[in-house]
């Protein structure tokens, strides 16, 4: 008997190597330390003028840059060692001014025929780049109240026009709603009114002495629509906001029902970072209160310059920040920093219609902050430190309205330039639909990214190099062959890896480690079995194909389970450790295909086509017959 | 049928019972009265790892932070002597790390750099811990049901027990020594289970062909013998494993140490568990040959292949 595969068999197994072998390569050329030049906003051209500036500018400095090139949305500047790199940014970023974002960027190398065939090395994490990560958490609870409170005004206005008489519409700290009537009769009506435009609500009438009223709550699948607006509408805000900050390769992405992961690889500053990520600064536009109105529908506020001033305003608000479609920070004539808002056309309209009717009224300009404070309280026996939030509102211009305002105008009485271009930048970039708050943070300097890459390359070097040396020493010829199956193993991850775009860190290195040591044990499977039938008695060739043909079951059951196990952690693990999972995983599954089947091709290929004496060719395995046979 | 030489494994059945015992018992009253020394990952709080260019003195460090108001601040070197880890409990904000980066550079001459500062909620730890222990349970959960649906339900609790023993373990190991317990380690024992699993499976995977194909001989021989055969693929891919956990250990740097470690003791006990606990729990739970009475679908399969293999045999005497 010979052992052979039919032709087809091996072509594909060597058409799978070599397809691995292409995907794997990326990873061989080594990144460029680049700087990256890219637009302010979406407006700000890129061409070569652009180009041309920040070589001049380099040139000027003294500094050369290895190559440059410009794309559709980007410059980008190689340099050849980190410290050029980052003199060559300070001296871009002057050169270009503030309508560029320059960052520092790793540029792949990979040639254009590889990339054309959508080849790419793989990402690194944060681990081992170095970077901020940050995990926040949206807050539901206020995403909730932010939208029953305008479901106040709503009710409100439709009781107003369908002529229901209330007596007051309330919302509850238990997160409900609570209109008041006069009689059960208006009440019932109401409800029914209520009850078609409103189908989210579930509505519960009550009487006492004092009166009859309607409870409402929002039913389960409404508020889980408004908490994934609100976390849909944080993430945009975020992502806006992260671009802002010009980062290479940033990453927001939501986890889970109320978390948000952003990731900026390269970013030191983590302090100026997350001022702007969770800055939830906005504004609100409001009319001074006439004198003499209700006292519950107005509300006093502090001067942000001078906390012993105040002005009563009226409760309705205008418009917030939201509607603002552009806002550039500048100077006025005097000097004084302020910001010049263009407001979108439904916002527009709205400051229209109010202030047509609100000449020689006076406008105030709200300055809204959400913020939170860590407070230890005794919860159940046991002392926890609560996220405490609360919001800081105050008056930051108090001005008397001279004629209709249109979609354009300006704010004036910031405290200093860096707040107005700051404002500035968070009303371009949109606000928060909810507040934000840190949950975790991680941050990894340069120099330790590059030494856990270090390490973990000399891990893997020297943990394959001790298995290559036991393989060889234990199994001579059958060993090699292992070897190289392990070898291929090892490509065909990093083609998979750098095919699927999975993130490389430093779990997910010593995943790779394991898989080199775990990898052989298919083959162990299948050479302790070959060599058993060997001493059974059979002829080599069908001891090879028997022992092949039985570990199969074997292999495959302690795989899956392996298998099972890793997709687990992936679920249960975050972050680096995911990272973990994803090799494990990926090296149990191509491992399988190099033991099995390629180191199969390769004894086919060697001993297949032949008689054999298999004392000749395996000495450790022959000689345990030997022995076995005495 | 084989005429491998077959070691007595099952004649130490008792006293392997008892020192799996005695480890457990012991690994049980260490989690029980030392806990685990939990990571930031777990408990939540702050930790801010600095690079000096010089070795610092922990001790003046140490003062530095305690003037500072940072009282239960906990410092070590990290890896070598020039790297500094500062721990400190929960009730800090977001914005410790950056003030403990200010205070020690304002107390020493020496150039520090930050190498990693990692702040966790309180609540995401808890949360983590919680799913942590899920994974763990739906991992042997997972398991059992897969291992019952291929092999039996007797072979399905060995194995689990023998997954169990090992997590017992490496936990209790972490425990004694107060090792930081943190997210790598909970990967890492995981991994063992993956690891454990497939040694067990491999050895069931023999006891179920054994008794099978032995007409005679009682559960202890046909245990013994399946083990004998097994043995040395077990060592040599323990041996693997070790080799490349070695290299991992030694030369993985400080960040990977307890992962490597974990993983390092689970393989051995994994090994020892496979060959003991699993087929002793077999023997307890009175495996035998009618357990293992082959459904008739699958008889199929298996006469099908089995007569593939006599061809073969024919062809090679031809």
């Amino acid at each position: 008997m010979l052992n052979r595969y039919p032709l087809w068999k091996t072509l594909l197994i060597v058409f799978a190597l070599a397809l691995g072998g292409l995907y794997a390569l990326p990873n061989l050329y080594p990144d460029d330390l680049a700087v990256q030049v890219s637009g302010a906003s979406s407006s700000t051209p890129i061409d070569d003028a652009v180009l041309e500036q920040a070589s001049d500018a380099l040139s000027d400095a003294g500094l050369a840059d290895k190559s440059s090139e410009l794309n559709s949305k980007s410059v980008l500047l190689r340099f050849t060692d980190s410290d050029t790199q980052l003199r060559a940014k300070a001296v871009i970023a002057d050169a270009l001014g503030d309508d560029y974002v320059v960052a520092l960027n790793l540029a792949p190398t990979t040639p254009d025929w590889l990339t054309n065939l959508g080849a790419g090395p793989m990402k690194l994490g944060l681990d081992l780049r170095g970077g901020v990560h940050f995990l926040l958490e949206v807050d539901m609870v206020q995403a909730v109240a932010q939208r029953l409170d305008v479901y106040v005004s709503e009710i409100k206005a439709m009781l107003r026009t369908e002529k229901l008489r209330y007596r007051s519409v309330t919302h509850e700290d238990d997160g409900s709603l609570r209109i008041k009537f006069a009689t059960a009769e208006v009440r019932d009506q109401a409800r029914s009114e209520l009850k078609s435009s409103y189908s989210e609500f579930l509505m519960s009438a009550e009487d006492d002495d004092k009166g009859n009223y309607l409870n409402i709550t929002l039913n389960e699948s409404s508020v889980r629509e408004i908490e994934d607006y609100a976390v849909n509408q944080n993430l945009t805000t975020l992502r806006n906001r992260v671009n802002e900050l010009g980062v290479a390769e940033p990453l927001v992405q939501r986890q889970g029902r109320n978390r948000i992961v952003v990731q900026l690889p390269g970013i030191q500053d983590t302090a100026a970072a997350k001022r702007v990520l969770g800055a939830t600064a906005n504004l609100e536009f409001r009319l001074e209160a006439k004198a003499g109105t209700a006292s519950f529908s107005t509300e006093k506020h502090t001067f942000r310059a001078n906390p012993a001033r105040t002005a009563t305003l009226e409760k309705d608000i205008i418009i917030t920040g939201n509607s603002v479609s552009n806002a550039q920070s500048n100077f006025d004539e005097n000097g004084m920093p302020q910001v010049n808002i263009d407001l979108d056309a439904q916002g527009g309209k709205l400051m229209n219609r109010v202030t047509r009717n609100a000449v020689k009224r006076r406008m105030a300009v709200i300055f809204v902050e959400h913020k939170s404070r860590q407070k230890v309280q005794e919860v159940d026996g046991e002392l926890v430190s609560v996220r405490v939030p609360y919001v800081e509102k105050s008056i930051i211009s108090l001005a008397t309205i001279q004629t209709a305002l249109g979609n354009s105008f300006r704010i004036t009485g910031l405290d200093g330039a860096g707040e107005a271009s700051e404002l500035a930048l968070l009303l371009r970039a949109g606000s928060l639909a909810a507040p934000i708050y840190f949950v975790e943070e991680r941050t990894v300097g340069p120099s330790l990214g590059q030494q856990n890459i270090d390490l973990g390359v000399a891990s893997v070097q020297i943990g394959l190099a001790l298995v290559v040396i036991f393989m060889l020493a234990f199994y001579s010829a059958f060993g090699l062959i292992a070897n190289i199956a392990l070898a291929f193993n090892l490509m065909l991850v990093l083609a998979v890896m750098s095919l699927l775009g999975a993130t490389l860190t430093l779990p997910g290195i010593a995943g790779i480690v394991l898989t080199v040591g775990m990898a052989v044990d298919a083959n162990v499977l299948i050479f302790s079995r070959i060599k058993e039938e060997l001493r059974n008695g059979l002829p080599a060739q069908s001891a090879i194909h028997a022992g092949y043909e039985r570990a199969f079951t074997t292999i495959f059951d302690a795989n899956i389970t392996t298998l099972l196990v890793a997709l687990i952690l992936y679920g249960v693990g975050t972050g680096s450790v995911k990272g973990f999972a994803v090799t494990l995983s990926i090296g149990i599954v191509t491992s399988m295909f190099t033991a099995i089947m390629v180191s199969r091709a390769m004894v086919n290929g060697v001993f297949g086509h032949r008689r054999l004496d298999d004392i000749k060719i395996w000495p450790l395995l022959g000689r345990d017959r030997k022995n076995a046979d005495q | 049928m084989s005429n491998v030489k077959v070691i007595n494994f099952m004649a130490l059945r008792k006293v392997a019972a008892a020192v799996s015992m005695v480890l457990i018992l012991v690994a049980v009253a260490s989690l029980a009265i030392n806990k685990l020394q939990f990571g930031l990952d777990f408990t939540g709080g702050t930790l801010v790892e600095v690079g000096y260019d010089q070795a610092p003195d922990l001790v003046s460090v140490r003062g530095q932070l305690q003037s500072a108001g940072f009282d239960d601040a906990v410092v070590q070197n990290f890896g070598s002597d020039r790297d500094v880890l500062v721990r400190l409990g929960q009730a800090f904000n977001d914005k410790v790390g950056e003030e403990i980066l200010a205070v020690l550079q304002s107390g020493s001459d020496a150039n520090i750099e930050l190498r990693r500062s990692e702040y966790v909620g309180a609540q995401v730890g808890e949360e983590l811990t919680e799913k942590g222990g899920l994974g763990m349970l739906l991992a042997l959960a997972i398991v059992m049901l897969y291992v019952a649906f291929r092999f039996q339900l007797k072979f399905s609790v060995g194995a689990v027990v023998a997954l169990a023993h090992d997590v017992l373990i490496v936990l209790g190991v972490f425990s004694v020594l107060q090792l930081d317990f943190d997210l790598t380690v909970l990967a890492a024992i995981l991994a063992v289970i993956g690891y454990s699993l497939n040694d067990t499976i491999v050895v069931s995977d023999r006891i179920r062909e054994n008794f099978r194909k032995l007409r005679k001989g009682t559960s202890i021989e046909i245990i013994n013998e399946s083990l004998s055969q097994t043995l040395g693929r077990t060592l040599v891919t323990s041996v693997t494993t070790i080799l490349v956990l070695l290299a991992l250990f030694i030369f993985g740097g400080e960040l990977i140490h307890g992962f490597a470690l974990a993983l390092l003791i689970g393989v051995v006990v994994g090994t020892y568990s496979s060959i003991y606990v699993a087929s002793n729990v077999l023997l307890a739970l009175g495996v035998s040959q009618q357990d293992l009475i082959i459904p008739p679908k699958e008889d199929v399969i298996e006469g099908e292949g089995f007569e593939v293999d006599m061809q073969d045999f024919e062809d090679e005497n031809k």
